[in-house]
């Protein structure tokens, strides 16, 4: 496909990432922010190809992990009504809340249903008039544009039979949280590239002034995440730290001004709690009072009960980057894919399962054509 | 979940907000998108689409930056590799390593 098929030539990756070595003169700690990062890098085993000269540290950027228990629970008894389809990305049906998963919970009700864009839990309104259906609103700054549409489009056809539990989530103030930590070790940031197609990268430049960190907004290809890597590298060679944007295809300095006049419409900014982290300021988005109709919350009973985390689980730790998830007791063992124990484990971006995935891949982009 | 996929857009369908509506191909399957983000995208060009509608319109020329910078890498890897030619030359003398 053009412009997927240029980005992932073997012999470019091969001399990107020679490039990173003859660059670095000691060995950096980056931290990729975005789960789809994550994922590539460990696809095309772009981790192992730079070991002892970069260490990546995997950042919180899968939303469906942080998203808190408490809205998962409060989705599986919306699944449970009978007037209620509830539905969302597959990702976020498959994990499991402090009782149950929401995908199991479609064998006792049939009334869990995964889509692939909000739009179409609009026609879904359109189509079963008589039922309440209600879409799990997941995701960062990429995802909410399109869930804000979902809500403008449900708000001119006058349908009252549509709602959001909305759970989305901001990165730059994540990030700040991670960097202002101060046992962290993150000397550079990878930021995200489709959130900031929709934000622009201007807004990190406050984070960079103020942390004196780098900065440099990167794609998934892994052409696009090594050139990203040696940007990052190279500044910190130079001892230098600003904002550069290696993802210029797709993202541009104020972002799409569209997508974020629509989400400013819809939303506005909220504390949220982020699963492993606890209350981000500023990190979540909620909808606006003239959109309080269409807030799930507000239109059925929310009765939260005590939440209990797996004790086991070190998903918190995973998510903010300190540790790896081998580094965990239960990974592989008790914790699987299939009998997950936390969400970086479920979710197809967390970083368990890219970790348990890829850890045995043999075959990557960078050895590719060096075998042919 | 941020994943997002570049897409032609074959034609427009609605332009009115908020349903503007475009058919959009990835790599000949078509779908229809959300157009309300990018209202300036042409037929013939592309965009890249996350959750049913398109976020931005592909530049070209930015496109291509990251290549060039491959073929300069290319292009001195090349030269290293002439340079490292066991072949005489006056005044200096190369091993072959």
């Amino acid at each position: 496909m053009k412009y997927l098929d240029e980005y992932r030539d073997p012999a470019g990756c091969r001399r990107l990432a020679k490039e990173i070595r003859t660059t670095a003169t000691r060995s950096w700690t980056i931290m990729e922010v975005c789960g789809g990062q994550t994922h590539g890098l460990l696809r095309h085993g772009i981790d192992r190809e730079l070991d002892g000269v970069v260490r990546l540290i995997h950042g919180p950027g899968c939303p469906v992990c942080v998203t808190p228990l408490e809205s998962i629970d409060f989705a599986l008894d919306l699944a449970r009504r009978q007037d209620v389809l509830l539905t969302s990305f597959g990702d976020m049906l498959r994990v499991p809340g402090s009782r149950q998963r929401l995908l199991e919970g479609r064998g006792e009700t049939g009334n869990v249903g995964i889509v692939y864009s909000p739009l179409d839990a609009i026609r879904l309104a359109e189509e079963q008039p008589d039922r309440q259906i209600v879409f799990f609103a997941v995701g960062f700054e990429t995802t909410a544009p399109a869930t804000a549409l979902a809500v403008r489009r449900a708000a001119e056809l006058g349908l009252d039979n549509f709602s959001l539990l909305v759970a989305h989530v901001c990165v730059l103030p994540a990030m700040e949280t991670l960097a202002a930590n101060p046992n962290s070790s993150v000397q550079g940031f990878l930021a995200a590239g489709h959130v900031c197609t929709v934000t622009g990268h201007a807004c990190y430049e406050e984070f960079v002034s103020r942390f004196r960190l780098p900065v440099v907004v990167t794609g998934f290809e892994p052409i696009d995440l090594l050139a990203g890597i040696l940007q990052c590298v190279e500044q910190l060679e130079r001892g230098e730290a600003s904002v550069a944007n290696c993802y210029g295809r797709s993202v541009r300095t104020d972002g799409n001004t569209h997508a974020v006049e629509l989400m400013g419409e819809v939303y506005e900014v909220c504390d949220r709690p982020w699963r492993g982290f606890g209350v981000v300021p500023g990190g979540g988005l909620k909808l606006r009072p003239k959109y309080a109709s269409f807030d799930a919350t507000e239109r059925f009973d929310f009765n939260s009960l005590p939440i209990v985390e797996p004790k086991e689980c070190r998903s918190g730790e995973v998510l903010s980057g300190q540790i790896k998830p081998t580094d965990c007791e239960c990974f592989g063992t008790r914790c699987t894919p299939e009998s997950p124990m936390g969400a970086p484990m479920v979710s197809t971006e967390g970083a368990c399962s890219a970790y348990y995935q890829y850890g045995a891949a043999e075959s990557t982009a960078l050895t590719e054509g060096a075998k042919s | 979940m941020c994943l997002a996929i570049p897409g032609k857009v074959i034609k427009w369908i609605e332009r009115e907000s908020p349903f503007a509506t475009a058919t959009v191909e990835f790599g000949g399957v078509r779908r229809r998108v959300s157009m309300d983000c990018v209202p300036e995208a042409d037929e013939g060009e592309y965009v890249i689409v996350h959750a049913g509608i398109a976020i931005s319109r592909i530049d070209r020329s930015e496109a291509m930056r990251v290549l060039e910078t491959l073929e300069e890498l290319e292009l001195a890897e090349l030269r290293e590799s002439v340079d490292d030619l066991p072949i005489d030359r006056p005044g200096t003398v190369r091993g072959t390593p």
